[in-house]
């Protein structure tokens, strides 16, 4: 599999991050790269192999339903960049 | 018969699916311990967790698997020991981690079916493709200020369960009947509240045409239609657009729309543009779901009796047409009332009161079952006075309509207003007398073969005594002299 420029920049529009013209060739082969190797892993036979989807063997933890967090919007919002009152805000983003 | 629209080249059938958001009634949220309830201070129910901070791990709610694993038994569908979660990738300002906790390859819940009844008695089943799991997103507030959206992530986290349809409506009146038997179902299992208006249950529309016997062509998908009946209408009006696409030559692209009911128009959403490219994947933080068997038999025996077997049971039960059933086991509440009131009475009788005085009453009041000004016992009362021919059936009705001004119970009215049936044969002879006397002219047209006087007589006799007299004593004696 080989990404062709168009796909890199559209990769790159669905991650929101904002390339040069110029950087697209670099990318490319950077990812080309990654996915190159990645795709060694075809070279086993996994035929009737189950998928492994963890390397333990431990079931998934689950909680009881109760309330034990939240009430901390100081914290929550300690990272805000521009929080007014007890919001975020953002750049007005209206569909 | 099937519904079609008409277009410029002939009749046009139309294929919907609906996916329905419900929000699961739990406690905390589905992967954090911060509260899922309604109407906190902004930014209050929200943990690190839900805010997407680094390096915070989500744990699944045991509850909020057992609302699903509750409802996807209540929708008859095929329950998945195993499930796994995943991450649907996109960016808006109101989902801090940049995804989503879903369910995408493997859902906790399969195939169901759920049965509809339409207004003319047809029953159709409409195929459930998956029930699954997944997060609600904040709430951006756009009418604070003039340059920015305000974000409130109370609602980030919250557990849904997001319930899709196969293609198998056919007409709004469909899709209508299904959204309110799955709110239904949904609150008569106690999982979703159902109510549309908050937002706690929303659908998004599937919607495309195609002429008889052909395949399916194009859909497009309207987003987050918040009411039943702007379902129906935004069925319609697609509908209607993508035949003018299809006649006038044009093709229907797939494509997400938005329903605007002030306009009776759909629009195109065109920032959602890559919205299906969401790049899923399995989520690492988090393990395949494994439940027992043997859980899901405890929940499945702790289920609540469904709409449709308790509406069977009642017209097995109480004799009472099927229809009369569908309308009683609407909501649980009335269903319970219901009951109260026909156990051990006329079960006929107890329907035809509580479908029509009561919800009449109701009606009038601006009151639900929960709060009714006339209780099942209450009403169970003035049936009893009913049975026992103290009062007769048009008493009855007075009767009923000062319980609902006084509160009083039915025989207390019937003292205070000495409304007591006359079964005393002397006294409703004297009447019969009396009214014949004055009538003598109408005594010899009825006589004479004017059959239909007989009505006017038996008025007459009830006029002269109140109404109270016992109305097949009337006919009787009236019988008897004529």
């Amino acid at each position: 599999m080989s990404l062709d420029p168009a796909t890199v920049r559209r990769i790159a529009r669905l991650a929101r991050i904002g390339i040069d013209e110029s950087d697209v060739p670099a990318l490319q082969g950077e990812l080309n790269g990654i996915l190159g190797w990645v795709e060694q892993l075809n070279e086993v036979d996994v035929e009737g192999v189950t998928p492994m989807v963890g390397t333990g063997h431990a079931a998934l933890r689950t909680r009881p339903d109760v309330v034990t967090d939240g009430n901390c919007r100081d914290a929550v919002l300690s990272n805000a960049p521009d929080g007014v009152g007890p919001f975020y805000t953002v750049p007005k983003v209206v569909e | 018969m099937t519904y079609t629209i008409e277009g410029k080249t002939g009749a046009w059938e139309i294929v919907v699916g609906l996916e329905v958001h419900a929000q699961v009634i739990s406690h905390s949220k589905l992967f954090s311990g911060a509260s899922a309830s309604y109407g906190g201070e902004p930014n209050t129910h929200v943990s690190l967790v839900d805010a997407g901070f680094p390096g915070m791990l989500p744990v699944l709610n045991q509850e909020c698997v057992a609302q699903a694993i509750r409802t996807g038994l209540g929708l008859r569908a095929r329950i998945n020991l195993e499930s796994r979660f995943d991450r649907k990738n996109y960016f808006y300002a109101d989902l801090p981690t940049g995804y989503q906790i879903s369910q995408f390859t493997h859902p906790i819940v399969g195939e169901g079916t759920v049965e509809i009844e339409l207004s003319d008695g047809t029953v159709r089943h409409i195929g459930i493709t998956r029930l699954h799991m997944e997060q609600d997103a904040g709430k951006s507030l756009h009418d604070q200020d003039p340059a920015r959206s305000f974000i409130d992530l109370n609602r980030a986290g919250v557990a849904l369960m997001e319930i899709v349809s196969e293609p198998d409506i056919r007409c709004p009146e469909e899709a209508g009947a299904y959204l309110r038997k799955l709110r239904q179902i949904l609150r008569y299992l106690g999982t979703c509240d159902g109510n549309m208006e908050e937002g706690s249950m929303r659908a998004d529309v599937n919607v495309s045409v195609r002429k008889a016997g052909e395949p399916f062509r194009t859909r497009c998908e309207i987003k987050n239609v918040n009411s039943i009946r702007y379902v129906m209408h935004a069925i319609e009006v697609e509908a209607t657009r993508q035949i003018e696409v299809w006649e006038d030559g044009g093709e229907v692209d797939q494509e997400t729309r938005l329903f605007d009911p002030a306009r009776n128009e759909t629009r195109s959403l065109r920032s959602k543009e890559d919205a299906h490219d969401y790049r899923y994947f399995p989520d690492p933080d988090l393990l395949p779901l494994v439940v027992e068997q043997a859980w899901v038999d405890e929940l499945e025996r702790g289920l609540p009796e469904l709409p449709d077997d308790k509406r069977d049971r009642f017209v097995k039960e109480y004799g009472i047409p099927r229809y009369d059933a569908s309308v009683l086991v609407a909501e649980q509440a009335i269903a319970d009332y219901y009951e109260e009131v026909a156990k051990g009475r006329d079960a006929r009788l107890a329907a035809n009161w509580v479908t029509g005085d009561l919800f009449g009453a109701l009606n009038r009041t601006g009151r639900t079952i929960a709060d009714s000004p006339i209780s099942a016992a209450a009403l169970g009362g003035m049936l009893d006075l009913v049975s026992d021919k103290t009062i007769n059936g048009k008493i009855a009705k007075e009767v009923f309509e000062d319980m609902l001004e006084t509160g009083d119970s039915a025989a207390a009215i019937v003292d205070r207003k000495g409304l007591k049936q006359v079964t005393d044969t002397g006294a409703i002879d004297a009447a019969v007398a009396d009214v014949m006397a004055r009538n003598a002219d109408k005594v010899e047209e009825y006589r004479g073969g004017k059959d239909r006087l007989f009505g006017f007589f038996v008025g007459q006799v009830m006029k002269a005594m109140a109404g109270k007299a016992n109305p097949a004593m009337v006919n009787e004696a009236l019988k008897k002299v004529l």
